[in-house]
């Protein structure tokens, strides 16, 4: 079973981020589920889902306490919560971000997804929308298939800028 | 179609294919995006019913309860204190032998304020004559709640269904379902004696000692009748869907020495404790009764039991673990957990196992021992 847990605040869709990877882990034929965990958060708090993905049906409902990916939507939350707990040996981070970062003994990634979001005028209520470029950047990690990836954000959205935006995470990120 | 949907989504789901004449109901977290979804349904015509909006649970179940006797279909979902509310009518309704179906997204009664999954909101309502099933899964959820409405209006049972699933856990987990096309498999609804203005007659009107009592007698031949019934639709609904449940789930239990009972995503999650146990060498197995009215008939026979139950009652104990020991007369280490959305991992219910003193109560990260 793969596990990942996302880092955002509330409101910058790490939820619906969390529901196109498990519909994007079902398209390519395997078993998934995400739960957003809900405390008392509300818009602009530290928030995280979670996202199981496995070839097998999933009886876990438990949080995620051992990750094996980390996904950061939102460097700021590094300010105030510990993204790496719990992360396992040989696991690896995905964060939104212009500039490499370092997490000292994990393999690290990143992408510009707010550029890209910028880019393509993809912007609600002000806040660029994070949850579909950071799909493609999660495909190029190989977690879902790039095909997935445009069938699962098609599925949920009709807005084409949605799939161009997860097409430039995946050309633009360096793995 | 597959597809990922929220154990709420999927109730709304099999509800709009249900199709409910009524559906009245009031909001309450975390069993909000229910009526929510339905009322949507119903507002951009893909679903055929009338939404009552009303002031409070008390009257959705008082609105229910009139319109079942009108002949309708008719559907609800509340939660903890709107279940509590509603707690007067509930009783009607089944005294009354009215199929209302509701879903009811277990959560912890305040206080302290809470809205998280508790079994105890279903549990006040044990004696009232519902049938009371707990799932696990959005699936379960999804093909439950369709074969709900079948169970209820069923001439042999007459009485209302509650649909229960783990608050958040459960109602708001993602998870694939594949929806079907239930077709005739909810055939149209036959109250017995539906109000007929050509043919005026009493409801409701007072009954005394000489006849009450031959009333409830027949509840709970209903009650016993529906066992039958739940059988016969789980097999129909498996024939058709190709999916089945039974009344009692069992995983790895036929030849294990100890079995954990529990209800809903616990009793779930139990299934990868006992993988991780028998791994260890201990024979290890689980049973999770879906069905809570009527109780299923358990074959614990030899077997240590280890029961977790997500309620108390006070002064007593747990109610799943009261449940066990006095149907199957077995000693039982009753473990008291995840009250109040308390976070169980399937590593905490090995751990119960392995630990477990039969004859014991434990509470979960309240007793300084495992």
């Amino acid at each position: 079973m793969y596990e990942i847990r996302i880092h955002s605040r509330g409101g910058q869709g790490g939820v619906t981020a969390a529901r196109l990877l498990a519909t994007a882990a079902l398209h390519d034929g395997k078993f998934a589920t995400a739960c957003p965990f809900y405390g008392a958060e509300r818009r602009g708090a530290p928030v995280v889902s979670f996202v199981r993905i496995d070839d097998r049906p999933i009886k876990v409902y438990s949080q995620i306490h051992e990750p094996d990916l980390v996904v950061v939507l939102d460097a700021s939350v590094m300010d105030v919560v510990d993204v790496l707990h719990g992360l396992k040996t040989g696991g690896r981070v995905f964060i939104n971000s212009a500039h490499p970062r370092e997490f000292a003994g994990f393999a690290a990634h990143h992408a510009d997804l707010t550029g890209i979001a910028l880019k393509e005028n993809l912007v609600v209520s002000g806040s660029p929308i994070l949850n579909t470029p950071v799909i493609g950047a999660l495909a190029k990690l190989g977690i879902i298939s790039p095909g997935s990836a445009t069938s699962a954000i098609r599925e949920m959205f009709a807005d084409e800028r949605n799939v161009r935006a997860a097409e430039a995470a995946y050309r633009e990120m360096i793995v | 179609m597959r597809k990922i949907a929220t154990g709420n989504k999927a109730v709304a789901e099999a509800v709009k294919q249900a199709r409910p004449d009524v559906v009245a109901a009031y909001p309450i977290t975390p069993q909000s995006e229910i009526v929510e979804t339905i009322a949507e349904y119903i507002a951009t015509g893909k679903l055929e019913s009338q939404f009552i909006p009303v002031e409070s649970e008390h009257s959705s179940m008082a609105a229910c309860i009139g319109a079942s006797i009108a002949g309708a279909r008719t559907f609800t979902a509340t939660s903890s204190h709107g279940l509590a509310y509603m707690h007067e009518m509930t009783n009607w309704a089944a005294g009354a032998r009215l199929p209302v179906v509701m879903v009811n997204v277990n959560r912890a009664l305040a206080p302290g304020w809470n809205i998280w999954a508790e079994h105890s909101d279903a549990i006040q309502e044990r004696d009232t004559g519902w049938l009371q099933v707990f799932v696990s899964t959005v699936q379960e959820a999804y093909d439950t709640t369709l074969m709900a409405f079948r169970i209820a209006e069923h001439t042999d049972v007459l009485l209302p269904v509650m649909v229960n699933l783990d608050g958040f856990t459960l109602s708001h987990i993602m998870q694939p379902l594949d929806t079907v096309e239930p077709g005739d498999f909810i055939p149209p609804v036959h109250t017995p004696h539906p109000v007929d203005p050509a043919h005026p007659g009493g409801y409701g009107t007072i009954t005394g000692p000489a006849d009450q009592f031959r009333f409830r007698y027949e509840m709970e031949r209903s009650m016993q009748q529906a066992k039958a019934v739940i059988g016969e639709t789980e097999q129909e609904f498996a024939r058709r869907f190709g999916r089945a449940y039974g009344a009692a789930e069992e995983y790895r239990a036929g030849d294990a020495d100890v079995v954990v009972v529990a209800l809903g995503t616990l009793g779930k999650e139990a299934e990868v404790a006992v993988d991780i146990l028998r791994n260890e060498g201990i024979k290890a197995g689980s049973v999770r009764p879906r069905w809570f009215r009527p109780f299923p008939d358990l074959d614990l026979a030899g077997k240590e039991v280890v029961v977790i139950d997500r309620d108390y009652s006070f002064g007593f104990g747990g109610v799943l673990a009261h449940a066990i020991r006095s149907k199957n007369l077995t000693k039982v280490y009753s473990v008291i957990a995840g009250l109040g959305g308390q976070e169980v991992t399937y590593d905490d219910i090995a751990e119960f196992v392995r630990h477990r003193r039969i004859g014991e109560e434990f509470w979960f990260g309240v007793n300084d021992r495992v």
